[in-house]
């Protein structure tokens, strides 16, 4: 396991091995993707209070998971560099944050289409929404500052540190957002309103849910390649690798 | 160890206080922002009375952010922080001089002016009291996030813009911390769990932003 752990770390190694991986996680990301919305959008019983505009959910819930999630792996990655000098995990660090910051957005409009209908809203300052729209600027200024800094290398560390911050700071905003809410007005706006899901509706969540994180990993290995090449552009491997085809 | 603190700390004070026009800057831009407000809103008492801790607070957050810019620019550009990066005192303790001598020097005075805005937006006396005592805990609460963010752009020609976007999002839990318990004192509500939450904020900073600073400032300078 090390072993492999150890020879994926090298950036020549990534970039053959994703490359046989792409085209499988791809595939299965469409399958779930269908699935997910076969049985989302399709078999799922309409909700029997808020009818049919709940299945929004199904694309709703899991970006919001995968903001959430994919913040943590950023700081994972980033904390692994800081600390070993893995270059390839501020590649994947920098790979993810453009698709992070997709998914908040995702999940902030997807909420707002889906609050419209029932809130009477676009936008409500609930402490939900708001803690999200704070992931997306801290998604933003992430970018931001590596896209500021010319060097690869030190972009990415000096994000590395960013986002090791952020991910210190994100449960007391979290926290205090909710708190700051609830101080100040009551929960007028109610949340899903059954506490359980019934199996029905779940069982599409959680394909939606893999196959979210599928496209997240098939599009994060794609630009993670794309990174590697264009760091190492001056190396032999990927002169030999691009020489030979041009000469083919 | 201690005496690096202490002539570091001096030597900032001392190069403030050669350049005295600069520190009325920060203070000057917190007051007229403040002034801004009744202008730009509306003059009526009660009005003013409900928004005037947000008001000042957000007022204070800016005026901090933008006299933070400058806290390692010189040092960075005259070659003094490499220095410090290489002397053998711990990086994390020199910087948390700077931060402190930054303070006394921006975030004190700011301490001073506010009660003369929280008279002007006719806050109530408890008010007042609430706000000084959010604004002694909150603004070095501020000095310290925010000298990360300044270490992180320190490299940078245009800084300026960037470090607002990438350390306002993480001054909204003293934002809301703070002006809550002075709209309580206003409200003549205890406030004592919003003001230990901020101490305990400040000590989190206190003992983790110096090392987050110092990691910033290595890879920025190398």
């Amino acid at each position: 396991m090390w072993q492999f752990l150890h020879k994926l770390a090298s950036p020549r190694y990534f970039y053959d091995i994703t490359g046989k991986w792409i085209p499988w996680l791809g595939g299965l990301t469409v399958i779930t993707l269908l699935a997910g919305l076969y049985y989302g959008l399709i078999k799922a019983p309409p909700d029997y209070q808020q009818g049919e505009s709940y299945r929004i959910m199904f694309i709703h819930v899991p970006a919001a998971w995968m903001s959430m999630f994919i913040y943590v792996l950023m700081a994972f990655w980033s904390g692994i560099n800081l600390i070993w000098n893995i270059k390839l995990a501020d590649v994947m660090t920098v790979s993810s944050a453009t698709l992070g910051a997709s998914f908040t957005f995702l999940a902030l409009m997807t909420g707002s289409l889906w609050g419209k209908p029932m809130w009477g809203a676009w936008w409500v300052w609930d402490a939900r929404l708001t803690s999200e729209l704070i992931l997306l600027f801290l998604y933003l200024g992430y970018i931001a500052l590596v896209a500021a800094i010319e060097d690869r290398r030190t972009a990415a560390r000096a994000g590395g540190v960013l986002i090791l911050v952020g991910v210190v700071n994100i449960p007391i905003i979290h926290y205090s957002v909710e708190w700051w809410n609830t101080l100040h007005q009551g929960p007028t706006v109610t949340k899903l309103d059954k506490p359980s899901i019934h199996l029905s509706m779940l069982i599409p969540l959680l394909i939606m849910a893999v196959s979210f994180k599928l496209y997240y990993l098939t599009v994060v290995l794609m630009r993670a390649r794309a990174e590697v090449l264009d760091r190492e552009r001056r190396s032999a491997w990927v002169r030999e690798l691009f020489g030979a085809k041009e000469s083919r | 160890m201690f005496q690096a603190f202490k002539a570091l700390m001096k030597r900032d004070l001392l190069l403030a206080f050669r350049h005295r026009g600069e520190l009325a800057n920060p203070l000057l831009f917190f007051f007229m922002i403040v002034t801004l407000f009744p202008l730009g809103v509306s003059p009526e008492v009660t009005l003013l009375r409900k928004i005037a801790p947000g008001v000042i607070w957000i007022a204070a957050l800016l005026a901090a952010l933008f006299s933070l810019e400058n806290l390692f620019r010189s040092d960075f550009e005259d070659g003094a922080l490499e220095q410090m990066l290489l002397s053998p005192q711990p990086l994390s303790l020199l910087v948390l001089a700077k931060v402190l001598a930054h303070w006394l020097v921006s975030g004190l005075p700011m301490l001073l002016l506010a009660p003369l805005l929280g008279l002007l937006l006719a806050m109530p006396e408890p008010a007042i009291a609430a706000l000084e005592l959010t604004l002694a805990i909150g603004t070095p609460l501020l000095s310290l996030i925010g000298a990360i963010g300044v270490a992180l752009t320190v490299g940078l020609r245009r800084g300026g813009v960037l470090l607002t976007l990438l350390i306002m999002p993480l001054y909204i839990p003293v934002l809301i911390f703070a002006t809550n318990a002075v709209t309580a004192a206003a409200a003549g509500m205890p406030i004592a769990g919003q003001i230990y939450f901020l101490a305990s904020l400040l000590v989190l900073a206190l003992t983790l932003a110096p090392l987050a600073i110092a990691a910033a400032l290595r890879i920025s300078v190398s």
